[in-house]
């Protein structure tokens, strides 16, 4: 983790890139984004975390203008999210959850485009260069169309970086891409943050989460937990043990509704347990601890357990 | 159970598709509407007979029969004298203008020749653009002129009437002599094609960034909508040019129109008009949730566009009320322009109460189009 970055979340002095509050959104009946707030600074890589549809990529449209919030207000590199989002959209990079370049386009027409819809400067040049640092140069002459999961992705982020923008919204820019290319792309990500460039990023990866500076984690259109991975964990008051040993499923099945016990969840070879009242966790363990065959460890949560204990007392909070 | 055709599962498909019918608003719509429109245009507005064509008088000559002749042609139901002209002039500029069908010219020495039995001229001109208009009025025209006479030569002027007719009937036949059907159709072809290809093309483009998800990254970029109007619309008049060069090289070479007035004079009517006819695909696409919705549109206005605007039927045929729909239509008004100027050698004075109206129809589109383009997704 990146300290000093990581220092920034907690420090109201560094220079807020994002910044509003009380931010909500209603498609008729439906309350889908309800009183967010976040506040991202400059240079951080803050991850966007939450179960589909709990209003994500609903929260980055309002920041970036593409749907205007019933209620809320702040700023987005300066400018007021509700009457200025014609200069926020200059400034920003905005990458959709779909693909929504032209697929009837090559690469590099589709690049002429966006340079020129955000009147770039040297537009040649610079869509040269930005193939150039993406690795696109040898394809862009291809259809946009034709290329696979990892290439589009690519390419939409290269669309992204044209113009310069100070600001990244990237909402699941790696689902459906494999290893290789997600870890690429998150190497990308870092360098440009380095840089100055300030990224929101929405995913459904636990080991992007934690390469994020900053979390926020959403359910129900609600901001249920946000600040640093180490800080979420703690924050959690979350006791997890880890058991192996024969007839996991079972012993499963036998753990689920037991005092203490709000949550078992199979990872590969070994069942984590886990509670937020940790003595009572420990008595209903005491019998299983008993059982011979079974290894019982005592372990720092992880991000998971910890998101889907949010999210399942979340489930109780608003269902 | 039939292995090759199940019943159960053809029954689970049809309802399916009747609920997916019936969710689709849009296709509903046009299932219901379009065989009402057409039965009502077909069944009522629709009349190949067109009666009480309007016609100017220019008489120099009153007396009992010029009088006699009048009521006749009116009787007849195919006249409705609703000019009297000073002049043959003023009368010809009436027909020029398509304010009238018909001219009547009455000439000075009518009576005075009739009495002598030397048998005078009378003169119909016919605006002949469109034959189908005129042709059952001048079919019955003869003997609707020698029952006239007849009634009014009686006592010692019955001896005028013998069997042949007592004037000298000459009916000219103007801008299209012959009478050809296709130098009425094929002017207004162009019309017909640049409408449908018009809208349905924008509309489609529009609606495929939405249904692509391309629109969410175009509405994230600083462009604007006038921006985007312009800049899909524009590609389309070049398009629409295409296509009239193709039309009128065709009128003009393989079907013999005559091409009498001024070729830019139309050029200009017709950037109004293509512009005009994309706006009304611009809207639509702003209201078309997919692409075969956008093309379910474009018929939804090509349909009366077509059958009421005077290309396929006489204008003067169908009753008020489908008149005044096919006002309110471009292609009318593009219509007499384009056949005004090709074949009646119309100018720009002759053109412009047919082009404002397609001008402020463009206007209104636009707007409609441009306050319904949003910038953002919601
Ligand atoms: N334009 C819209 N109209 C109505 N409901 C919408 C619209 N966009 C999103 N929703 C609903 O809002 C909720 C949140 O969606 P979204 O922001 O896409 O969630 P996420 O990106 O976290 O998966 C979903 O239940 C979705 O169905
Ligand atoms: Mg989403």
């Amino acid at each position: 983790m990146n300290s000093a970055a990581a220092n920034a979340v907690v420090s109201p002095s560094a220079e807020a890139v994002i910044d509003v509050k009380g931010l909500t959104k209603k498609f008729g009946e439906r309350t889908v984004v309800d009183d967010f707030a976040i506040r991202v600074n400059r240079g951080q890589i803050y991850g966007f975390l939450g179960p589909n549809g709990s209003g994500k990529t609903t929260t980055i449209r309002m920041l970036c203008g593409l749907l205007t919030a019933d209620a809320g207000e702040g700023q987005c590199l300066g400018y007021d999210i509700r009457r200025e989002s014609q200069q926020i959209k200059r400034h920003v990079g905005y990458m959709t959850q779909k693909f929504s370049l032209y697929e009837d386009l090559s690469l590099a027409e589709n690049l002429d485009f966006i340079a020129r819809v955000y009147d770039v400067k040297d537009r040649k040049q610079a869509v040269d260069k930005t193939l150039e640092r993406l690795g696109l140069t040898a394809r862009r002459t291809q259809l946009a169309g034709s290329l696979s999961g990892g290439w589009k992705q690519r390419l939409a982020l290269a669309a992204c970086l044209l113009h310069e923008p100070k600001l990244l919204l990237l909402d699941e820019p790696t689902a459906g891409v494999d290893p290789k290319a997600r870890r690429e792309f998150w190497d990308q990500i870092h360098d440009l943050a380095a840089d100055g460039l300030t990224v929101l990023v929405s995913t459904h990866y636990m080991d992007e989460a934690e390469r994020c500076h900053a979390l926020a984690y959403i359910a129900y259109g609600r901001l249920l937990a946000n600040g640093t991975a180490t800080q979420l964990i703690q924050q959690s008051g979350m006791t997890t043990w880890s058991a192996a040993g024969p007839d996991l499923h079972d012993l499963a099945r036998e753990l689920r509704g037991q005092p203490g016990v709000d949550m078992v969840v199979p990872f590969g070879t070994t069942l984590h347990v886990s509670g937020a009242d940790a003595t009572q966790l420990e008595q209903s363990l005491a019998p299983y601890r008993e059982r011979t065959g079974y290894r019982w460890v005592r372990i720092e949560p992880g991000l998971e357990d910890v998101f889907i204990g949010l999210m399942n007392s979340a489930k109780d909070n608003f269902q | 159970m039939n292995a090759y055709f199940s019943w159960p599962r053809f029954l689970a498909v049809l309802l399916k598709e009747f609920v997916q019918m019936k969710r689709d608003r849009l296709t509903f719509g046009m299932i219901v509407g379009i065989p009402i429109i057409q039965l009502i245009l077909f069944g009522f507005a629709i009349n190949t007979d067109p009666k009480g064509l309007p016609a100017a008088l220019v008489v120099n000559d009153e007396s009992v029969f010029s009088r006699s002749l009048v009521r006749s042609l009116e009787n007849s139901q195919y006249f409705k004298f609703t000019h009297r002209a000073t002049s043959e002039a003023e009368a010809d500029r009436l027909l020029q203008l398509g304010d009238v069908q018909f001219v009547l010219v009455i000439p000075s020495d009518f009576s005075r020749k009739l009495q002598r039995g030397e048998r005078p001229q009378l003169l119909l001109a016919a605006d002949a653009t469109d034959p189908s208009a005129t042709g059952n009025a001048l079919a019955t025209l003869n003997q609707t002129v020698k029952q006239a006479m007849d009634r009014e030569l009686v006592g010692p002027l019955s001896g005028l009437k013998p069997g042949e007719l007592p004037v000298d009937l000459r009916v000219q036949r103007r801008f299209n002599p012959e009478g050809i059907t296709r130098y009425n159709i094929v002017p207004g072809l162009m019309g017909v094609i640049l409408t449908m290809t018009m809208i349905m093309m924008t509309a489609l483009a529009m609606t495929r960034e939405r249904e692509r998800g391309t629109m969410e990254n175009l509405l994230a970029t600083p462009v604007r909508p006038i921006e985007v109007m312009a800049g899909k619309i524009a590609p389309f008049i070049i398009v629409g040019y295409l296509q009239v060069t193709l039309i009128l090289s065709a009128a003009k070479l393989i079907f013999g129109v005559p091409i009498v007035g001024s070729l830019v004079l139309l050029s200009l009517a017709l950037i109004v008009f293509i512009a005009a006819n994309l706006s009304v695909g611009f809207t639509f696409s702003t209201i078309a949730k997919n692409q075969l919705q956008a093309m379910q549109m474009t018929f939804f206005f090509f349909l009366p566009s077509m059958l009421l605007s005077g290309f396929m039927f006489p204008f003067r045929g169908m009753p008020e009320w489908a008149q005044w729909i096919g006002e309110a239509l471009p292609l009318t008004h593009f219509l007499r322009i384009v056949r005004g100027v090709l074949l009646k050698g119309n100018g720009l004075a002759e053109i412009v109460p047919e082009l404002w109206p397609i001008g402020l129809f463009m206007l209104v589109a636009g707007t409609v189009a441009l306050k319904r383009y949003r910038q953002t997704l919601d």
